[in-house]
């Protein structure tokens, strides 16, 4: 059965519409995901935050605020090989607004001021973050944190 | 009874005035739904001017970047005012995202109530 299980690249989708009071949902799911990954405490906080600021990004300026689109939500075990250990990988996809991967940048921390720091957070918390446009319009977000 | 946000509660749990001194407890995860009302709640306060607004959050579990700029906002206006903000009890999850955007400094933060009020 686990073999079966490690077959597939994501073990959970969740579809979940643009508005934050859905977002709990959807930290929730990350965070057991993550438990079943076998992943730290700390790593599961992280992956809680990374996701969560991703959904925000999605709803803040793919859709320009909350709506009735979605968001589609993959969660997928990394098993451990002799090069890397285990990990879980996200990918975040959605119907918004198409944008340029490089422009997609955090920003100058020095700058006090509210706001703008959702891309620093994951870029600085996750150990892969990619940005893509998609073929079929709005943006794919895949990102992996591997144990430590 | 839960809303579907899973904010299960108010997430301000308590607001005190001492003289000058205002102290808002919070409770929960505080993320891009709870904040708005977090952000309205916390203007209101700044708008009485008191000499120091103390938010205890030792019962705040999550905290993303939404949540983060109202106390960034709430900083500045304190600071605009000439008054001051206290954070209080930042849970490690929460201390982690005030570390990673480099506000640690930026916010006068102390362990306990009794500190920041001393």
């Amino acid at each position: 059965m686990k073999e079966q299980c490690q077959k597939v690249r994501f073990q959970v989708e969740l579809r979940i519409m643009a508005c934050p009071q859905y977002l709990y949902i959807a930290r929730q799911a990350v965070r057991r995901m993550a438990e079943l990954s076998e992943m730290s405490e700390e790593e599961r906080d992280v992956l809680t935050l990374a996701m969560e600021e991703a959904l925000t990004n999605v709803i803040r300026h793919g859709y320009g605020g909350p709506c009735d689109k979605q968001m589609i939500i993959q969660l997928g075990k990394i098993e451990a090989n002799g090069e890397r250990s285990a990990g879980l990988e996200i990918v975040i996809s959605d119907f918004g607004k198409q944008v340029d991967p490089g422009e997609i940048k955090g920003r100058d921390l020095d700058d006090v001021r509210p706001g703008g720091l959702g891309v620093h957070i994951i870029k600085s918390m996750m150990d892969e973050v990619e940005y893509t446009p998609r073929e079929e319009g709005g943006m794919q977000l895949r990102m992996v944190k591997y144990a430590k | 009874m839960a809303d579907a946000g899973g904010n299960i509660q108010n997430i301000i749990k308590d607001i005190t005035r001492e003289g000058d001194v205002v102290i808002v407890k919070l409770t929960g995860e505080i993320d891009m739904h709870s904040s708005t009302e977090l952000r309205g709640c916390l203007l209101e306060i700044t708008q009485e001017r008191p000499r120091l607004l103390v938010i205890n959050m030792e019962e705040v579990l999550f905290l993303d970047s939404s949540g983060l700029a109202v106390f960034v906002e709430t900083m500045q206006q304190s600071r605009t005012q000439g008054r001051q903000l206290k954070l209080v009890g930042l849970h490690p999850r929460v201390r982690s995202i005030f570390e990673i955007s480099r506000l640690m400094d930026i916010f006068q933060i102390y362990d306990t109530q009794e500190e920041a009020l001393a």
